[in-house]
């Protein structure tokens, strides 16, 4: 088993792959060579697709509007479970415990469910395709999981500590973001893993909400699929850029990942 | 950690349940208020009482969707945890090869729903696509926009594809965190590799095997874009799963109360596993 074992990872991470291969090599190829004939590999190389998306505003601003709300949200579902995990961490109180169960529910909540009434909510308070409507909405599962993921650091964190600093003088905003923040850096940079990962991913809600202004990468894609036949060259190249700033987040948290999940309870 | 008791933590939680609240309870409402009422579609609504959930429990179409979503969970929690668990065994524990492991892993996790689902599309294919080419080369008939069981096959490895990661990625975090001295402490008491799984290895990522059941359940249980993409819910209603159900009711042929009964539904089946998992883990937490 020992020394046989890279093989299974090595067969796994091929298996993922595979169809990443597919979809990046066909955004090299022209439409007419996806639909003519089967090829492994683009026989005649063409960036046109790419061309297209980085020329074409309805294009390009689809990953701007998605950046926007994506990092809109992070920030806004990290700060606020800040405080609540370290409730949740450090202290009893009266429906603790319910509240925990009850903010998970909303984790479990089908997108589905709430499309139709997420969009006649936000039109009522004519925030209706704007980046901050859709960045509000995905706090809806968001915030519960960064309560989660904090909350788990923060118990590993010895309680010592805490009254070290209340000897040491330091006023609690002090502590909070002078010595407890920092100690916390693994957890922080999880938890925006996740709210970034979920935010980024998530089509429907961002799709219902948004119209022109702040329409989402993913629905740019969906509706010039439909409208202007089935341009595969083009959806391709659009989907091989939707990978590349999940990519990025990746690469900095890489070493969190692991050592992150490990230290904190997820 | 014994917890002081201190009220005021309120204070703490309060940003979150005002956010949480605006976003969970009034649409929660609405739908409701939806799922009580009658309308003709000129924006006058009539009290109904509770014809619409019993329409919907003794309705033939919801208990097959509810069937189909059953079956897909419990098919993909299946085959990804032990897949994941066995994946994480078999990583290396330390050296290069661990984050260049861990990022291409976690590749597939970052890719916007749809994306997955066009990829896959493309991917299966039987005429263009590399796996559908593949396999009609073994002989094999296979054309997942006509068949129900290809279908269902392209459905769950794309499930796998997509979400084995997760799993592999909190069993992995699981294993890293056992101290050496517990594997030299069974190497002198001679244990084999099974005895260090089952008693050392398998206890210690418990935990984590919890929270990736719980999240893949309630992930898998309101998936809607990849399926949607990926068939449409087809061939005729066979991956029609719970949310595509759902969406066609509500925003397809805008039946509100009834839409809205199955959502309440929905969520309710939701909450119930939900609370039974989570129940099971804390207890085992306490002890």
């Amino acid at each position: 088993m020992k020394r046989s074992s890279w093989l299974i990872p090595t067969i796994y991470i091929l298996f993922l792959l595979l169809p990443i291969y597919w979809l990046v090599s066909m955004s090299f190829k022209s439409t007419n060579e996806i639909l003519g004939s089967f090829t492994l590999w683009p026989q005649d190389f063409t960036l046109a697709n790419y061309e297209k998306i980085f020329t074409d505003p309805t294009w390009y601003m689809g990953y701007v509007n998605s950046l926007i709300y994506v990092s809109i949200n992070t920030v806004l579902s990290v700060a606020v479970a800040l405080p609540a995990a370290y409730a949740f961490s450090r202290y009893r109180f009266m429906g603790d415990k319910h509240l925990f169960f009850w903010l998970l529910t909303n984790r479990m909540a089908p997108a589905a469910v709430f499309a139709l009434p997420f969009f006649q909510l936000y039109s009522a308070v004519g925030l209706f395709d704007t980046h901050l409507a859709v960045a509000l909405a995905h706090t809806l599962f968001n915030v519960p999981l960064a309560v989660w993921i904090l909350e788990g650091f923060m118990s590993g964190v010895p309680k010592q500590l805490d009254e070290t600093a209340y000897v040491d003088g330091y006023s609690f905003p002090r502590f909070f973001v002078r010595i407890f923040l920092p100690t916390i850096a693994a957890g922080i940079g999880v938890a925006c893993f996740f709210c970034f990962m979920f935010s980024w991913v998530e089509l429907l809600l961002g799709k219902t909400l948004t119209a022109v202004a702040a329409k989402p990468i993913a629905a740019t894609m969906t509706r010039t699929a439909s409208s202007s036949g089935y341009e595969l060259g083009l959806l391709a190249a659009a989907g091989s850029l939707t990978i590349i700033p999940g990519a990025f987040v990746i690469y900095f948290v890489r070493n969190y990942i692991a050592r992150g999940f490990a230290l904190g309870r997820v | 950690m014994n917890k002081t008791i201190n009220q005021k933590a309120w204070f703490f939680v309060l940003p979150v349940i005002a956010l949480v609240a605006f976003n969970a309870i009034i649409p929660l409402m609405t739908v409701v208020n939806y799922s009580v009422q009658e309308t003709f579609g000129d924006n006058t609504f009539f009290w109904a009482g509770v014809i619409w959930f019993e329409d919907i429990l003794h309705s033939e179409r919801f208990h097959d969707s509810l069937m189909r979503q059953l079956t897909f969970t419990f098919t993909i929690l299946l085959i990804e945890i032990p897949l994941g668990v066995i994946i994480a065994l078999a990583m290396p524990r330390k050296g290069f090869w661990v984050p260049v492991c861990l990022i291409l892993m976690s590749l597939p996790l970052l890719i916007p729903w749809n994306v997955v689902g066009a990829m896959w599309n493309i991917f299966a294919l039987p005429d263009i696509g590399m796996l559908g080419r593949m396999i009609n080369s073994l002989g094999i008939d296979y054309n997942f926009t006509r068949q129900i069981g290809d279908a269902w096959f392209t459905l769950i490895l794309m499930d796998v594809w997509h979400w084995t990661s997760l799993v592999v990625l909190l069993a992995y975090a699981g294993l890293v965190s056992i101290p050496d001295a517990y594997y030299q402490a069974a190497k002198i008491d001679g244990a084999g590799s099974w005895a260090i799984f089952r008693f050392i290895q398998l206890p210690k990522m418990k935990r984590v095997l919890t929270i990736a059941v719980l999240l893949r359940f309630m992930d898998s249980f309101n998936i809607y874009t990849e399926p949607f993409v990926l068939t449409g819910g087809g061939p005729g209603n066979s991956t029609t799963l719970l949310s595509i159900d759902l969406v066609k009711i509500a925003l397809g042929q805008f039946d509100l109360g009834p839409a809205a009964a199955m959502s309440l539904i929905y969520f309710l089946v939701i909450l119930l596993l939900s609370w039974v998992f989570y129940t099971l883990m804390m207890r085992d937490e306490e002890q």
